[in-house]
Formats: C-alpha cells, sequence, structure tokens
C-alpha cells in the first residue's frame, strides 16, 4: 500500500464526515461556483441601477421588479403562465392515454418506451426546425395542400399562437408519458381483478384505481412539463413572433439587445420565483396525494 | 389484466405517436430532396456534399465534438464522486447538498445561461470554448448524478466488503469490485451528459465567443432561410443522439453484474 494510500485511509478514518466531502468536493464545488453563485450575482445585478453599456452601476433600486406592473411587462408575464399551463393540460390529456397503452402492451413496452425517450433526448433545436419545416409558408403542409388545390395561396401559420403551442406540446410531451407510465407500470394489477370481481365497471376501476393510483406519476410530469414549459425561450423564438412573446425571450432581449441587465435579471428571477412556486405547489400536492392514496 | 384496450384508446395512442415521430421524419427525408423547396423531386446526397464543403460547419462539428468529450470527462467525473459520497456517507448537510443538486435540474436553461454570462463578464473572462464546457458541466452534473446514483441504489454492497475480508484494501476493492459494477451506471450517465451537450442551444448561444459556434449555433443561424443543408445537418445530429441514447438505453437494461 503506498503512502499517499495509507496517510488518506488514516486520515479518512479518523473523519467519516471529511472523506464523504472529500469525494463530493470537486463536484459541489463546481456547482456552487459555476451555479449557485451565477445565480446570486444575478439576484445582486437586479436591484442595481443599469450602467450604460449594459453592465449595473453601485446602489439599490427596486424599479426593475416595480417595471414588471407596466401592463406591457404583465401581458408577458400571463402569456407565459398561460401557455405554460395549456401545454401541461394539453400533454396530460394526450399523455395519460399513451403511459396507459404503454403499460398494458406486453411484449411491445420496451418498443414503445424506446420510442418515447428517442424524442425526449432529442434536440429541442432540431426538433422545434421540424416543426417550423412543416408548418412555414414553403413548408411541407402548404406545399401538400396547393398541390392538392385544396388551397390557392399558402396559410400563414408561421408565427402564431397555435404554432407555440403546438412546438411546446412537441417539444415537452415525452416528460409527461415517462413518469405516469412509472407509476402505472407500479399499479398491483390484482386490485383490479378483486374490483372486478366486486362489480366495478371499467370506468369505475379506472377512476377509483387507476387513476389515484397515478397521481404521483401526473403530478411529476406535470411539474416537468411545466417548468420547462415556463422557461421555454427556442419555441416563441421560431415558431412565435411579438403576440407570443414570452418571458424567456424578454430575458434573453434585455440581454443581448436591448442591454438592460438588471431588467433582464429581475425577469430572471421572475421566472425562477413561479417555477420554486410551482416545484412546492406541486411537491405538496404530491404529498396530499400520498397521504390520500392507498 | 382483466380486459382488452378500447380501438380509440389505441387509435389516440398511434396519432401521439405520429405526432412526436412524423415531424423528424419528415425532416430526415427531405435532407434527401433533390430541390431546394419542400417538393419531392428525387433523391440526393448533394446536401451532404455541401455539408462537406462548409468550412464554418466543420469547425462547428469540430467543436461540438471537443466541448461534448471535455464536458463529458468532467461532469461524468465529478458527478460519479458525488453519487458515491451520497449513497455511502451520512454527513452533515446532506439535505442542503440535495436541494443543491436540485438546482440545476428545475432551473430553466435561460436562466442558467444568463446567470453563467454575468459571471464571466463580472470576472473579465474571454467567452469561447473554456466557458461553455464550464457551462456545460454545470448543467450536466447533476443529471449524470441521478443515473450513477440509481445504479448504485441497486448494488450489493456486501461484494465490496467481502473483498475487503479476503483481503482486499479499500482501493483495490473499489477498482476490482465496485467499479466494474458501477460501469454501466457511469457509461449510461456518461453517455447523456454527452448528448446533453452536443444538443444544446440554448445556454451555449449565451456564453459562447466568437470562433467557438457548436453545430447547433450553426444550424440556428441557418432555419430560418431555405436551406435543406439544416436538414442534412439535423439528420447527422438525429442518427448521433439515436445510437448514443440506444446504447445508454442498453446499459442501464443490463443486469447487474452477479459475482
Amino acid at each position: 500500500m503506498s503512502g499517499v494510500r495509507l496517510a488518506w485511509l488514516r486520515w479518512s478514518a479518523r473523519r467519516p464526515d471529511a472523506r464523504a466531502w472529500g469525494l463530493m468536493l470537486p463536484g459541489t464545488g463546481w456547482l456552487l461556483v459555476f451555479f449557485m453563485i451565477p445565480l446570486l450575482l444575478m439576484l445582486v445585478y437586479s436591484f442595481m441601477p443599469k450602467g450604460m453599456y449594459g453592465g449595473v452601476v453601485a446602489g439599490f433600486t427596486f424599479e426593475h421588479y416595480l417595471r414588471f406592473f407596466d401592463p406591457l411587462y404583465l401581458k408577458i408575464l400571463v402569456t407565459t403562465v398561460l401557455y405554460a399551463a395549456a401545454c401541461t393540460v394539453l400533454s396530460l390529456l394526450m399523455g395519460y392515454p399513451v403511459a396507459y397503452v404503454i403499460s398494458r402492451a406486453g411484449p411491445w413496452k420496451n418498443l414503445l418506451v424506446f420510442l418515447v425517450i428517442v424524442p425526449f433526448w432529442t434536440s429541442f433545436l432540431v426538433r422545434t426546425y421540424a416543426m417550423m419545416f412543416l408548418l412555414a409558408d414553403e413548408g411541407l403542409i402548404n406545399k401538400v395542400l396547393l398541390a392538392l388545390h385544396l388551397i390557392e395561396a399558402p396559410i400563414a401559420m408561421l408565427p402564431s399562437t397555435s404554432a407555440v403551442m403546438a412546438g411546446l406540446v412537441y417539444g415537452f410531451l415525452p416528460f409527461m408519458v415517462l413518469p405516469i407510465y412509472g407509476s402505472l407500470e407500479k399499479l398491483d394489477p390484482s386490485l383490479l381483478e378483486a374490483a372486478e370481481v366486486l362489480g366495478a365497471k371499467p370506468f369505475a376501476r379506472f377512476m377509483k384505481i387507476v387513476l389515484p393510483l397515478s397521481m404521483p406519476g401526473v403530478v411529476a410530469g406535470s411539474l416537468l412539463v411545466f417548468i420547462p414549459a415556463l422557461g421555454s425561450y427556442l419555441t416563441s423564438d421560431l415558431l412565435g413572433g411579438a403576440k407570443t412573446f414570452m418571458i424567456g425571450n424578454l430575458v434573453q432581449q434585455q440581454f443581448m439587445k436591448a442591454n438592460n441587465w438588471p431588467f433582464g435579471s429581475a425577469a430572471s428571477f421572475v421566472v425562477m420565483a413561479v417555477v420554486l412556486a410551482a416545484v412546492f405547489g406541486f411537491l405538496r400536492q404530491r404529498d396530499n396525494s400520498e397521504a390520500g392514496g392507498l | 389484466m382483466p380486459g382488452k384496450l378500447p380501438k380509440w384508446l389505441l387509435a389516440l395512442t398511434a396519432s401521439v405517436y405520429v405526432f412526436l415521430h412524423a415531424p423528424l421524419l419528415v425532416l430526415v427525408l427531405f435532407s434527401f430532396n433533390d430541390s431546394k423547396f419542400a417538393v419531392w423531386k428525387g433523391f440526393t446526397f448533394r446536401w451532404y456534399e455541401r455539408l462537406a464543403e462548409r468550412r464554418d460547419i466543420l469547425d462547428s462539428l469540430w467543436v461540438s465534438l471537443e466541448v461534448g468529450l471535455a464536458s463529458t470527462v468532467i461532469s461524468t467525473l465529478l458527478g460519479t464522486l458525488l453519487a458515491l459520497g451520497l449513497a455511502r456517507h451520512r454527513f452533515v448537510g446532506r439535505t442542503l447538498l440535495e436541494s443543491l443538486l436540485y438546482v440545476p435540474i428545475v432551473t430553466p436553461e435561460i436562466v442558467c445561461g444568463i446567470s453563467l454570462l454575468i459571471l464571466f463578464v463580472f470576472f473579465k473572462m474571454a467567452l469561447g470554448i473554456t466557458t461553455i464546457i464550464i457551462a456545460h458541466v454545470a448543467f450536466n452534473i447533476s443529471f449524470v448524478v441521478v443515473v450513477v446514483r440509481s445504479r448504485l441504489e441497486g448494488m450489493d454492497r456486501n461484494l465490496e466488503e467481502a473483498a475487503m475480508i479476503l483481503g482486499a484494501d479499500e482501493f483495490t476493492a473499489f477498482w476490482k469490485v465496485t467499479v466494474p459494477q458501477l460501469w454501466p451506471g457511469i457509461l449510461s450517465g456518461a453517455l447523456l451528459a454527452f448528448i446533453m451537450s452536443f444538443d444544446d442551444y440554448v445556454i451555449t448561444s449565451l456564453v459562447t465567443g466568437p470562433g467557438s459556434s457548436t453545430l447547433p449555433i450553426v444550424v440556428y443561424s441557418m432555419v430560418r432561410g431555405v436551406e435543406p443543408s439544416v436538414n442534412a445537418i439535423s439528420t447527422i445530429i438525429l442518427v448521433v443522439t439515436a445510437v448514443l441514447i440506444y446504447a445508454s438505453d442498453r446499459l442501464t437494461q443490463d443486469k447487474p453484474l452477479k459475482a
């Protein structure tokens, strides 16, 4: 045994805490320096007056947060939350049946899950571009409709609210399917058999057994869709326009174009606040539904 | 399980699968289309040939690979150590660390990218490959921890103890017993980290500098035009991603090694 090894073993045996931290220090350090400190720095920026050339100047102000009460920015905030909520509901309506079918697909299960995982990990930019390719004036849908003489001029589908909504659901739907599938997979089939024997109709079995027991998956899936939808930027950037401006676009614009860093920081923190509120809300919901479950 | 699935449910599921996959399939198909426009004119490889002539695209592919490999190695190493520490030790501040690990998972990409931009500008760091790698490691660590930890939790610690009772010191036991068992988890975490790095646009676009465009940055600059080369690059990105996901999927499905 080499000296270094021996020294480490002796030192760490005396201090179990220290040994754990020895393993974890590099990763923790990276996260602190390159995740937490930037967020704190951003929080500080959001309370400072705007500088002449982008940055900030010394001082303290609430003005950037107060700007959110301006109807223009309030509208962006409301739009963002509404889009994210609508995307979550649509994903749930489309994703739940899919998860249910997968959980009962027998030998096809692995393939069907794999087919949901692939888009889950596929480049979001490429997927959004795929949507553009279909919906653009020069895109496939218009070309097909024109060729079939169903329309005479291309339908303008880009930019539009529906295009953004389609892009959001297309982007985040897999996040809904996987957790719901996970909780349906754990469901004990004998419960359903018991209910059937006792005379419960299929609809009643679903409402009284399947749905309540899959609530943890529904809650987790909703959170996994709602959070990224709330902070999404690319979808509304590529498929939307001025009308579909979301808070992510506002942040990007303030930093890269308008050069108002503190206002951009404040906007980021507004997003973070909504995200955290959603996380706590969903977590409480999950605890309740677990306590109320079987 | 009792009962067959109703037809409408199967039809709905099938249409959701079409919704998830048709746009990408169309995209791939039209990367072989012998026309600039979305009208099928015959099969061609010319958009791929054109890619090979574009210096900026080849350069960006190189940057993407460099960033992907560097950030994957660093985040996998740090993430695996973190997962080991968390799974095997009780220590003060554990809950706090767990929450710290969740922050990158719930933080919107745009917020993560912007806050890093502020940090880099604050410390006057030149934006470029280094800052992109730092950012990618920062958002990847937590995901590696999640993957490796789930593997660790399914592992049998007795094997390691048995090795030590039989005379192996802690390091030997770790390298010869723990690491081989943990390997699929580590590799799968690494593949996912690489995919996330290779695919990322939003964060990269905020911390990139002149001369360090990754492939997604170039794709973004081209998507608003009519240029089937974008379909060709997208197809390449899709194929790389699909192969890596398949590999990662196989690894995580492997049963833990039996002694």
